[in-house]
């Protein structure tokens, strides 16, 4: 009875005895799933165009970030150093293309999926081999005031970081629909097959989903690393991503982005009116069982294509 | 002409189903496993028994239980850690409370209960497939580990939450230690070969059974072996119970017999890649390439470190880490491009050759 009590009355009274409280949790969870939704867009735009699982995109935010502030700690400006680190990130991705994507295609998925692995290795022996393995701290001007709302306290920087993600969202939105290089995109994401026998060039097709993918880890760690400092932690936010792929559908742009906000809400919420109950801590798996409740009622995800089989 | 299988012939049905029905290959067989009974406790030292060949058999146990779900059932899992560690602190539990029980039926129990786990998480694999399945197996993952590590009753109300290993002899107080840090390395050793040998007879019997040709046939489509009167249900949650016990054993092995401490640490997600790797290496649907990719992938990172000593270079230790990482994540690559089937198909294209030799056309 206590125990159901702690469960299913307490946290709800906690909530409306003190509402502001509660608007500052959900805020918080909401711009933490803001940067949930970075990483995971990373995902979906490679699911999306060549099918392969990228298990490296969270080490592609860790090493874009090192660049970064290597060469901004190394007397670079910061929009020079923004641009040598874009220029490393599609370099990154020829290679990609030409070393591992090319010579495994037409493999199975868990093959590819496990090759990323290998490159993600790769990426961090890289990374830490030239950058070092200390924590940096970034500081590209972001404002980390507080203000209130009501009786809310809110991050400026969380915000920022929310209109940079709208932005990244409109941004890439438009260049999906808009450009020509966009279509072409969306042709492959639809059917590899159907869109070479049209002329559209599949590798090309690939180095450029690869190197955009590479921009919005290069978005995602400045915006991680100015506000825990760019550190090898930074990769394993990619395990985060995870939940919030599954829960939006590996497929879909806003799937990632309401993903990010449902889990990131959700655990936050979660941690602090039934943390206490479950004993600590449950923000390390809640996401996962969150994410696995939704599976139940649509296994493709909210936002996913329906998954037709034929046999 | 090395490898020959003409003139052959059998006289009975039994013989034709047998396991190895060449003789050359049943002889090659028996010797091996002579050897490593008889030959590997003799000519192996501390180092070679101990650091080498007992963690080795004990991740291609975990290797062939992921392989069971992955390789031959189609399901991809990314929670063998958490497998591992359910029959780890279950074995535990086991030895520890029920003590007149022999430490072998506490390692069993410790996989039974891994079982039971495993199906429970793998309910969600009859609606979602692929890797959309891999991902809510991560939730077992961190869940499990989560749990062993905040309910005290896992550890006995143990205040460090790393409890040791008793030493156990094998039957409670007769025969020789066999756990613990008091045991003789040659003992804990043959103790884990034996879990080895029999459960990967038992792995291979199974895969070219009903049950083995049910798991293959709902990996190919599952939707088409479901039409030709095959259940789902059963299938898939028999594969999940079967390859939880093998994880659970290996896991209960692992605590009781290499680091003789219940560490939540070996079980973390970096376990589950590692062995995703060793039968990727080593080959999907294959109890050889589970064995070969657990060798492989455990001895690459040790070699890869000794190496620059072996050839007098003098290397500081953190970038033979950081090399470590990148030489590792190119070998993998470089090993899918080459051989996506793995370690268990060079080994059969080696045969394919002795059997041409001298004379391939």
């Amino acid at each position: 009875m206590e125990a159901l009590n702690a469960l299913f009355v307490t946290p709800f009274v906690e909530i409306f005895d003190a509402p502001w409280f509660f608007m500052e949790v959900l805020t918080g969870g909401l711009m933490a799933g803001v940067m949930y939704s970075l990483v995971a867009l990373g995902f979906v735009l490679i699911f999306k165009a060549s099918g392969v699982f990228n298990f490296a995109q969270g080490v592609m935010v860790l090493f874009a970030a090192l660049n970064f502030v290597g060469l901004m700690d190394a007397g670079v400006p910061m929009i020079l150093a923004g641009i040598i680190t874009i220029a490393i990130m599609v370099a990154v991705a020829f290679a990609i293309e030409r070393f591992v994507l090319r010579p495994l295609v037409n493999q199975e998925h868990i093959i590819l999926f496990m090759a990323t692995i290998g490159v993600a290795y790769f990426l961090e022996g890289v990374g830490e081999m030239i950058w070092g393995t200390d924590v940096r701290p970034l500081n590209v001007g972001i404002p980390d005031d507080v203000f209130f709302v009501g009786d809310a306290m809110i991050q400026q920087s969380d915000l920022f970081a929310a209109v940079v993600a709208g932005f990244l969202v409109v941004v890439l939105a438009l260049f999906f629909h808009y450009t020509r290089t966009g279509r072409a995109l969306r042709a492959v994401a639809d059917d590899h097959q159907a869109a070479l026998s049209i002329g559209i060039p599949l590798n090309h097709i690939w180095v450029i989903v690869w190197s955009v993918a590479g921009f919005v880890a290069l978005v995602t760690g400045i915006m991680w690393g100015s506000k825990l400092g760019v550190q090898f932690s930074l990769s394993v936010i990619a395990l985060k991503a995870l939940p919030v792929l599954i829960l939006g559908g590996f497929t879909s742009i806003p799937g990632a982005i309401v993903g990010g906000l449902i889990i990131g809400a959700g655990e936050k919420v979660a941690e602090v009116y039934w943390g206490g109950f479950f004993g600590g801590a449950i923000e390390e798996w809640f996401a996962y069982i969150l994410a696995l409740a939704f599976l139940f009622f649509r296994p493709q995800g909210l936002f996913g294509e329906k998954i037709i089989e034929r046999v | 002409m090395i490898y020959r299988e003409a003139g052959e012939f059998k006289t009975s049905y039994a013989a034709d189903q047998g396991l190895l029905t060449i003789p050359m290959d049943r002889w090659f067989v028996i010797g091996l496993v002579l050897f490593a009974f008889i030959g590997m406790p003799l000519v192996g030292d501390e180092y070679w028994l101990g650091s080498i060949m007992i963690p080795v058999l004990i991740l291609a146990i975990a290797a062939m239980g992921l392989n069971i779900l992955t390789g031959y059932a189609g399901q991809l899992s990314l929670g063998t850690g958490a497998f591992m560690a359910a029959g780890a602190y279950m074995a535990y539990k086991v030895a520890t409370n029920l003590s007149f029980l022999p430490v072998p039926v506490a390692i069993l129990a410790g996989g039974g209960f891994s079982a039971m786990i495993g199906v429970l998480f793998g309910i969600p694999s009859l609606r979602i497939k692929g890797f959309y399945l891999a991902v809510a197996t991560l939730a077992a993952q961190f869940f499990l580990l989560w749990l062993f590590t905040h309910v005290d009753w896992f550890v006995n109300y143990n205040l460090s939450g790393v409890p040791a290993i008793a030493d156990y002899h094998l039957f409670v107080d007769w025969g020789p230690l066999v756990t613990g840090a008091q045991a003789s390395v040659e003992a804990r050793y043959l103790f884990v070969l034996v879990f080895a040998v029999f459960l990967a007879l038992a792995a291979r019997n199974m895969a070219r059974c009903k049950i083995g040709r049910s798991w293959m046939a709902i990996r190919d489509m599952d939707i088409a072996a479901e039409i030709i009167g095959i259940r789902p249900l059963h299938t898939k949650l028999s594969a999940f119970a079967i390859s939880s016990f093998y994880c659970g054993v290996a896991g209960a092995l692992w605590a009781f017999c290499f680091i003789n401490n219940v560490e939540p640490g070996a079980y973390e997600i970096e376990r589950s890649f590692q062995i995703l790797f060793m039968i990727i290496i080593g080959g999907l649907g294959s109890i050889l390439g589970s064995f070969l990719g657990a060798a492989f992938i455990f001895l690459l990172p040790i070699t890869l470190s000794q190496l620059p000593g072996w050839l007098g270079l003098d290397v500081p230790a953190d970038v033979i880490t950081h090399l470590e990482f990148m030489v590792m994540g190119v070998l993998i690559i470089f090993f899918l491009i080459v051989e996506p089937h793995g370690l268990a198909r060079l080994w059969q294209i080696a045969k394919e050759k002795l059997r041409r030799w001298p004379f391939p056309y």
